[in-house]
């Protein structure tokens, strides 16, 4: 494992603590190109926010990171290694089902709806992978998750389904369940979007608690105040290309394209 | 509190009194008094005419409603509804699973299967399955190398039983198949999606997590269909299959006492029918739990209680 990791260094040339590294990453639908060649690196432990406006292509880079999507073309690895594909004499082989399971089980993603288990416990999500995907015994899978529903505030809520929950809880409680699969790297597409504004900020505290720890984050978001308290750089997205990237602090003061600048007038 | 205090103040409650002191009268809805009177009057021709009618023989129908024969039908009817439905179900999931896959050879097959059994009226297909030995003379298994595994004469198991269970539950499948693959649809994408980036695979999440809630959509047609197929088991008596109306009949054939034994048959599907819908509202209950809030007013008494309790201890 770790020799196709160095292999892929050497070849590519990531960097020893890179978790994302995307070389010009393209995707197509067709005829429409929504990604049009994506450069970005993400150091273990940092936390990248992308920001830009709708069909800019940031959930879908989000997307290919795990390999909901299948890239186009270009470079896409996660911890020095490729999602969907074994590299072998120089060809990329598409991997079995259950081997991309496996890596995809490292990459925890939230969404903007949560998507929790309609017809599960609160429990019941959190203990579903990693006892079916992972086989880790229920009882030890049971006391994990009371851990981490205890960091997120949310113990008492551990019977309820998802429908009893309010949005803010129920984001909270996803945010756990990908918590449980002790992923490398946790994607967010726009994990407050669909909230009420009121309810925001206990998942952007959560949010920032992962950030603390030391978790490696991706955070696709219109939450520009976030962006510049937590995130390590901030990426500016349009027409499926990165117009602008730097230190959030700086960039939000002194954008240096006029795209950039216009986007966060609007948003600010 | 302070400043609320003198907001409150402002309301002037003058015109709140006033209006408690006006009657309110009720709309007179006359249409629904009249509707009422003729329902009333429908349902009193009705009862005499049958009460009164002395063809309708009721001491004659309830001396048949025992009978060993009729319960041997009714047996029959319930066996073949139960197997029916059963292997239906099994074979509609998987036609369903066949229509949402991602593969069009399997999707147009089960198009084509849905179409087929949908389409061509249970009588007919019945009837096909019964002469199956008018197109195929004798089933035979054989491989190369090892010759003949097995050979039989169609006309040795088309029994009119196993032609029956064949021609239900292929053409019964093609509804279920329907009805499972709405309920898979009815599954919001985002469940799987975040399945798959949990890293579950394709088979596991279609078990765990896409079937258990299709269940909930799928049940209430289910039962509907259940319903359906123990009437539409009535169709067998052309086959001769000695089902509960197949018994009734040779029966009256003998007896020509027609109409008691209609009744009783009438009685018995109603009877079965109606255990069925209990079945059906108990089983929506179990599997719609995640979808009804616990009810706040029983959570509010149930505490009331507890803490009552406590006091008067």
């Amino acid at each position: 494992m770790s020799d196709v990791r160095s292999e892929n260094r050497a070849r590519f040339g990531v960097p020893t603590d890179s978790m994302v590294f995307a070389r010009g990453v393209r995707k197509s639908y067709g005829q429409l190109e929504v990604l049009k060649g994506i450069d970005l690196d993400v150091a273990a432990g940092s936390v990248a926010c992308i920001i830009g406006p709708s069909g800019s292509g940031k959930s879908t880079f989000l997307r290919c990171i795990n390999h909901l999507e299948k890239i186009s073309g270009g470079l896409l690895l996660v911890d020095s290694q490729f999602v969907g594909y074994d590299l072998r004499d120089d060809k990329l082989y598409e991997v079995k089902d259950d081997l991309l399971c496996r890596r995809r089980a490292e990459i925890g993603m939230l969404f903007q709806s949560f998507n929790l288990f309609s017809h599960m416990t609160v429990m019941e999500n959190l203990i579903e992978a990693p006892t079916q995907v992972r086989r880790i015994p229920p009882d030890q899978a049971k006391a994990e998750a009371e851990v981490l529903l205890k960091r997120v505030g949310l113990l008492d809520k551990i019977d309820r389904y998802p429908r009893e929950l309010s949005g803010g809880q129920q984001q909270r409680v996803a945010i756990a369940r990908a918590m449980a699969m002790k992923p490398k790297v946790l994607l967010f597409d726009e994990p407050t979007s669909a909230l009420d504004p009121e309810l925001v900020g206990e998942v952007l505290q959560v949010m920032r608690d992962l950030a603390e720890s030391g978790m490696t984050m991706v955070v696709v978001t219109h939450e520009i105040g976030f962006a510049r308290e937590i995130g390590d750089q901030l990426v500016f997205m349009d027409g499926g290309v990165i117009v602008e990237r730097g230190p959030p602090r700086e960039m939000i003061a002194d954008p240096q394209s006029p795209r950039t600048r216009e986007f966060l007038s609007r948003v600010l | 509190m302070g400043v609320a205090h003198p907001r409150e103040l402002s309301v002037d409650h003058g015109a709140a009194a006033a209006a408690a002191r006006l009657t309110v009268v009720p709309q007179r809805r006359y249409g629904i008094w009249i509707g009422t009177a003729f329902a009333l009057l429908l349902a009193f021709l009705i009862v005499r005419a049958f009460a009164s009618n002395p063809a309708f023989a009721w001491g004659t129908a309830a001396g048949y409603l025992f009978h060993p024969s009729i319960m041997r039908g009714l047996a029959n009817t319930l066996i073949l509804t139960v197997v029916i439905m059963v292997l239906a179900i099994i074979i509609g999931t998987v036609i369903a699973i066949m229509r949402v896959s991602p593969s069009p050879v399997l999707r147009g097959f089960a198009g084509v299967y849905v179409w087929f059994f949908r389409g061509v009226p249970a009588l007919i297909q019945l009837i096909f399955w019964f002469n199956l030995s008018l197109l195929v003379r004798e089933v035979s298994l054989t491989l190369p190398f090892l010759g003949t595994i097995f050979s039989a004469r169609t006309n040795d198991f088309m029994t009119p039983f196993f032609s029956a269970v064949v021609a239900l539950s292929l053409c019964e499948a093609g509804y279920m198949a329907e009805i499972i693959r709405a309920g898979i649809k009815s599954v919001p994408s985002g469940q799987a999606e975040a399945a798959s980036a949990l890293g579950m695979p394709y088979r596991m999440i279609l078990k765990r997590i896409t079937l258990p809630q299709a269940m909930r959509f799928v049940l209430p047609p289910t039962g509907n269909e259940a319903i359906n197929l123990l009437k539409m088991t009535s169709l067998v008596t052309f086959i001769a299959v000695d089902d509960l109306f197949y018994s009734a009949q040779s029966i009256y054939a003998r007896t020509f006492e027609t109409i008691p034994l209609l009744i009783v048959v009438a009685f018995w599907y109603l009877t079965v029918v109606s255990i069925m819908s209990v079945g059906q509202h108990f089983l929506e209950r179990h599997f719609g739990r995640s979808d009804t809030r616990r009810d706040p007013l029983t959570m509010r008494a149930l505490r009331n209680a507890i803490s009552l309790r406590g006091i008067a201890r």
